[in-house]
């Protein structure tokens, strides 16, 4: 039996699950099979208000990966914010620089509280490699005031969302954006004083101790150029 | 269970487009006493929302508890139910006594907004109060024998584990026997807060694994509440919403820091931090 085959008859068992058990089953198999023609199926799967059913689809785009990013831009439900949040959720996981608008509009602009909070989550996690050297800085710049932004969201989840993303990002740009890392350390500060949550400031604690070795940098080599700085602290988070 | 999954969500859509019928705190406070009696039911829903906990707000709303305009066909009365909930909210002890008051009312869901707000205000000058009320579904120490579900028993358990009323432990315990698995389940949150004993904490634990999804956000509250910290993978496991599931973690988070030296984390917080950054 080849992919195509397997394919199918994975999907059908989908298609016609009549419990939600039988549909958890069914997407999980057909999510552990990792077949790039699941995509749609996996993607319909984010819609059935089935908490089980959605994990093990989102697990199974992410590890399709790639191959599922435009599918997942395209079909994103604009009406059910349920599954628009866990579309975001498998953009986030997968990490593609594709994604980039629709986060940001979504984490900065989306009604729903879980959607900004998985799109906040995601703009942590993209996978700097694939962006252009000369478009680097001027992306994470933009990632960057987004990110302040969202930090002051109302809801306390979306914040802590954003605290671990500013976390990603100032260990990124300690090496590609030094100068702008003070702004990160700074808010993180300002959350840690200010912020009415107890469990947002502690996860705001808890990235300053991760990012401790770029701010070690900062307070000791105030004179040198922080250019030259890079280079050293390259992947110096060890702990 | 407290606070429902129902009200999570309806928090969530109000807190982004925060007003519906933008009221000042003046013309609330004035609604409360209005001849539009809708207009009186989402005043005293507005002030608990937006926690205007000024002394007006406060009497007006202590007032209300004694309302007789509003009232269901089956008898019940919205407005002293809205009015409970939002005594709550407010953290004023001058609501104490009303609300210890309303325990009597002849509306079931008055009595359980009264216990559950007579839980938030955190004076145990209402324990005999709702002991009282426990004691209906019991003869000595046990369960009487035909099921009661004439009071609201989950509010009143969870409320006297929260005001630590542990010499009543015994009549708490009982209602680990009770038909309604949610009552089982608030009477195991008060018996962990009594006695931080495991056993009750697992007895939650076992919950997440149940069938019906309504019941396994009911416990991923409960959890979230008493701090239980060998509950995290389970929480993070259970099916059920990511956002009921941080807000569980969340309460697990909070116990831990409450309860450690500030300059450290404990293995147990950065776990349960690694399995919140997971579920955004």
């Amino acid at each position: 039996m080849n992919n195509s085959d397997l394919a199918q008859i994975l999907i059908r068992a989908v298609e016609e699950a009549d419990s939600s058990d039988r549909l958890l089953d069914a997407v999980q198999e057909l999510a552990a099979a990792g077949i790039e023609e699941a995509v749609p199926t996996l993607i319909a799967a984010l819609g059935y208000n089935n908490p089980g059913a959605a994990v093990a689809a989102v697990d199974g785009l992410i590890a399709i990966g790639e191959a599922a990013v435009s599918p997942l831009l395209q079909l994103i439900d604009d009406y059910n914010y349920g599954a628009r949040a866990w579309a975001i959720r498998a953009l986030a996981g997968i990490g593609d620089v594709r994604a980039l608008d629709t986060l940001l509009e979504a984490a900065k602009t989306d009604f729903s509280l879980s959607v900004r909070r998985a799109a906040a989550r995601g703009l942590g996690t993209l996978r700097w490699h694939q962006v252009p050297p000369e478009k680097l800085e001027s992306i994470q710049t933009q990632v960057l005031e987004a990110l302040l932004l969202i930090s002051q969201d109302p809801e306390w989840v979306v914040r802590y969302a954003a605290v671990t993303s500013l976390e990603t990002l100032a260990i990124a740009i300690a090496v590609t954006l030094p100068d702008q890392a003070s702004r990160i350390t700074n808010q993180l500060q300002q959350m840690l004083d200010t912020d009415v949550d107890l469990g947002v400031r502690t996860r705001v604690k808890f990235a300053q101790e991760k990012i401790q070795p770029q701010q070690h940098q900062e307070v000791f080599a105030p004179k040198r150029k922080l250019q030259d700085t890079e280079v050293p602290h390259r992947g110096g988070g060890r702990r | 269970m407290n606070p429902s999954p129902e009200k999570i969500k309806d928090l969530s859509l109000t807190g982004d487009n925060a007003d519906g019928g933008s009221l000042t705190v003046e013309q609330a406070i004035a609604n409360l006493e209005s001849a539009d009696l809708g207009l009186r039911f989402y005043a005293a829903w507005w002030l608990g929302r937006f926690r205007i906990s000024e002394p007006a707000a406060v009497t007006a709303l202590i007032k209300a508890l004694e309302d007789e305009a509003d009232r269901t066909p089956e008898g019940g009365y919205p407005l002293r139910r809205n009015a409970a909930r939002a005594l709550g909210k407010l953290g004023d002890r001058q609501a104490v006594s009303p609300l210890i008051r309303c325990l009597d009312c002849s509306d079931f869901y008055v009595r359980e907004a009264a216990a559950q707000s007579l839980e938030m205000l955190g004076d145990p000058v209402c324990i005999p109060a709702l002991i009282k009320l426990l004691a209906v579904g019991l003869q000595g120490e046990q369960l009487i024998s035909q099921p009661d579900l004439s009071q609201p028993y989950d509010a009143l358990l969870e409320a006297l584990g929260t005001l630590r009323a542990t010499e009543f432990a015994p009549l708490i315990k009982a209602f680990l026997e009770h038909p309604i698995e949610l009552v089982q389940y608030s009477a195991a949150r008060a018996m962990y807060q009594l006695t931080q004993e495991p056993v009750y904490g697992e007895r939650l634990v076992q919950a997440l694994a149940g069938e019906k999804l309504q019941l396994r956000r009911a416990v991923l509250a409960d959890l979230g509440a008493i701090g239980y910290l060998p509950a995290a993978d389970a929480i993070a496991q259970t099916l059920a919403e990511n956002s009921l599931k941080l807000i569980s973690l969340k309460g697990l988070l909070e116990h831990q820091v409450n309860h450690i030296t500030p300059s450290t984390f404990s293995e147990g917080a950065i776990k349960v931090m690694n399995l919140m950054d997971s579920l955004l």
